[in-house]
């Protein structure tokens, strides 16, 4: 925690929740909608009188608002604080900074873990399924009810990627610029294969009862810290694994038992206990569930070009990493060539890594000098100052 | 204005306000001379993740790959040009290369060293070393040059492709571009290196449309 002392000192930061009238329903791509929704979100920076200089960004699975200023439960310095802030490759000196907890999640936006007002306890599996474009569609109401009518860039990684190539494909007219880093446009059948692995450790957990465990005042803990084990390996490589923790021990010899030996267990074990302080179980299903459910190009008749037909006038950046195997360059590739298709104005980089899909979180310089000089030349042609 | 050249040639016969794809476009010099002298909406195709990143820095738009693999994924007459500089000897298939040009885009803009210019030759026959010019730099080990051609031999593949070369001009490190016939025998002595504007052999004759393009 040391090395996040500064972060968010120095950012004009704002909190709130956002609240939609009953009448102002979000409508939900399952034909469900969900009255009286709530987003938390946090801001950074000033917005220009003209408006003009709100970017937003759109975090990953298990991410939340906390972008660039501590988290509340953990203490930890924002997910972003290395890309996001004064003089950085968002600088908030420049922008005015928007993070809101997704459609879905546990961290301030209405999900599984709010109350159903039909029932007045927790929804549980009554929470109805949502999607990406859901997700994007309640970030839509917030930037509107916040009166932007247009912002200067949409910018996510991995889950936030996809995120922004859902902005880019219903509200193009609402961006100026678009950044999405590892990501891709559809789940594949390993990211599927994942993530079921995940879902069914936390359904096995005998404490998850249904997905009715509040109304028990149980937590399925096991079952999502295995979840968040299986999916933290798809998030290093195989390089970086084998640099941190090679076959080190925990101690001296073999504890000739079960015990974490390794220091790669004990590791794991930690990121799966720590997890399950800050994140809920039915939310990590829902989420992952419209991961999977992702498919931009289906949305389109099947070609991915289609999506972006209107967003030709986006200047889009997308990212990917030489060592992510969880959304590889491929992915990202199919992306740009869906671009350049639609006759969009792309950039596209791959940044060379052994840190695997978590490197778009890490210090990555070439990612954060592309993503700065990006920006900057984006600014400049949009005219802020 | 560049200090290349070819650059200074490519900026000369490209239409103001066109729209240019410039493959393996580095930096992004000629993009950003394009875009300020003629207004150009350009994009760029760039192999090294730090060209690209330079590009980005500049407000270019500008894709990291590879032309041999990735033309293939732009729509036919995506642009009015695609210009190819000094890059065609290091591409693995110039022929399809080539062909992918002038299918994005109704012209195209290559310029390429000439093998058989007289230092070349000279340095070969005489020296029995592989040369080492100005227009020719590295050394064999270190060359990313790995189709060589002449001047002949890329007429020649213009013919093949049925390509009509529409205009032609000799370089020389930094001197002015001198208009030639690249068919000419002497010339295949004398150009060091060669920009050509090609168009496809099927597309209608350039006549009026020509004068314009050297406006």
């Amino acid at each position: 925690m040391s090395d996040g002392e500064a972060a968010g000192l120095n950012i004009e930061t704002g909190e709130a929740v956002m609240r939609f009238s009953e009448g102002q329903p979000l409508r939900l791509d399952c034909g469900g909608k969900i009255a009286g929704l709530e987003i938390a979100y946090k801001t950074y920076g000033r917005l220009d009188p003209d408006r003009a200089n709100a970017v937003l960004v759109c975090h990953a699975l298990t991410l939340d608002q906390h972008v660039a200023s501590r988290h509340p439960l953990t203490g930890k310095r924002g997910w972003w604080s290395n890309v996001v802030g004064p003089g950085l490759p968002i600088d908030t000196d420049r922008y005015f900074v928007i993070c809101s907890n997704v459609v879905g999640g546990c961290c301030g936006a209405t999900g599984p873990g709010a109350l159903d007002p039909a029932t007045g306890r927790p929804y549980g599996l009554a929470f109805p399924m949502i999607t990406m474009a859901d997700m994007v569609r309640a970030q839509a109401m917030l930037i509107e009810a916040l009166g932007i009518d247009r912002l200067f860039a949409v910018v996510g990684g991995s889950m936030g990627g996809m995120q922004v190539l859902q902005w880019a494909a219903d509200y193009p007219e609402r961006l100026y610029s678009a950044v999405c880093i590892a990501a891709a446009a559809r789940h594949s059948a390993q990211n599927i294969a994942f993530h079921e692995i995940g879902r069914q450790a936390i359904m096995a957990d005998p404490d998850w009862r249904g997905g009715d465990y509040a109304a028990a005042g149980v937590r399925p803990e096991k079952g999502l810290a295995i979840a968040r084990m299986a999916a933290h390996v798809t998030y290093l490589s195989e390089a970086a694994l084998q640099r941190k923790f090679g076959r080190e021990l925990q101690r001296d010899g073999y504890s000739w038992g079960f015990d974490a030996d390794f220091q790669v267990e004990s590791y794991l074990r930690h990121q799966g206990a720590a997890f399950v302080d800050r994140f809920d179980a039915n939310s990590y299903l829902y989420i992952t569930r419209a991961m999977d459910y992702f498919d931009l190009a289906a949305q389109h008749g099947g070609v991915l070009a289609e999506a972006f037909r209107r967003a030709r006038d986006v200047r889009f950046c997308v990212f990917s990493f030489t060592s992510d195997w969880l959304y590889p360059t491929p992915e990202s590739r199919q992306i740009v060539r869906a671009l350049n298709a639609a006759g969009a104005r792309a950039s596209f980089v791959e940044i060379e890594t052994d840190k695997g899909h978590d490197a778009f979180l890490l210090d990555e310089p070439a990612l954060h000098a592309a993503l700065a000089g990006f920006i900057s030349s984006a600014a400049q042609a949009r005219g802020l100052a | 204005m560049s200090d290349r050249e070819d650059f200074r040639e490519i900026a000369r016969l490209v239409r103001p306000g066109s729209r240019v794809l410039d493959v393996g476009c580095g930096e992004g010099d000629l993009l950003e001379l394009l875009a300020r002298e003629k207004g150009v909406d350009g994009r760029g195709l760039e192999i090294s993740p730090e060209g690209v990143s330079a590009c980005l820095a500049r407000g270019l738009a500008v894709v990291q790959g590879d032309a041999d693999s990735d033309l293939d994924y732009f729509p036919a007459r995506a642009f009015d040009y695609a210009v190819l500089s000094q890059t065609l000897p290091q591409v693995r298939q110039p022929r399809h290369v080539l062909a992918e040009l002038l299918r994005i885009a109704p012209r195209a803009v290559v310029s390429l060293p000439n093998f058989a210019h007289w230092r070349v030759r000279l340095s070969l026959l005489a020296g029995g070393r592989m040369p080492v010019t100005r227009a020719l730099p590295s050394p064999w080990w270190a060359t990313g040059n790995i189709h060589l051609c002449t001047l002949d031999d890329f007429t020649a593949l213009c013919d093949e492709l049925a390509l009509r070369i529409e205009a032609c001009a000799a370089l020389a490190g930094a001197k002015r571009a001198r208009a030639i016939d690249p068919k000419a025998p002497l010339e295949n002595w004398r150009a060091e290196s060669a920009l050509f504007l090609l168009s496809r052999g099927d597309a209608p004759a350039p006549g009026a449309a020509k004068a314009e393009l050297f406006s």
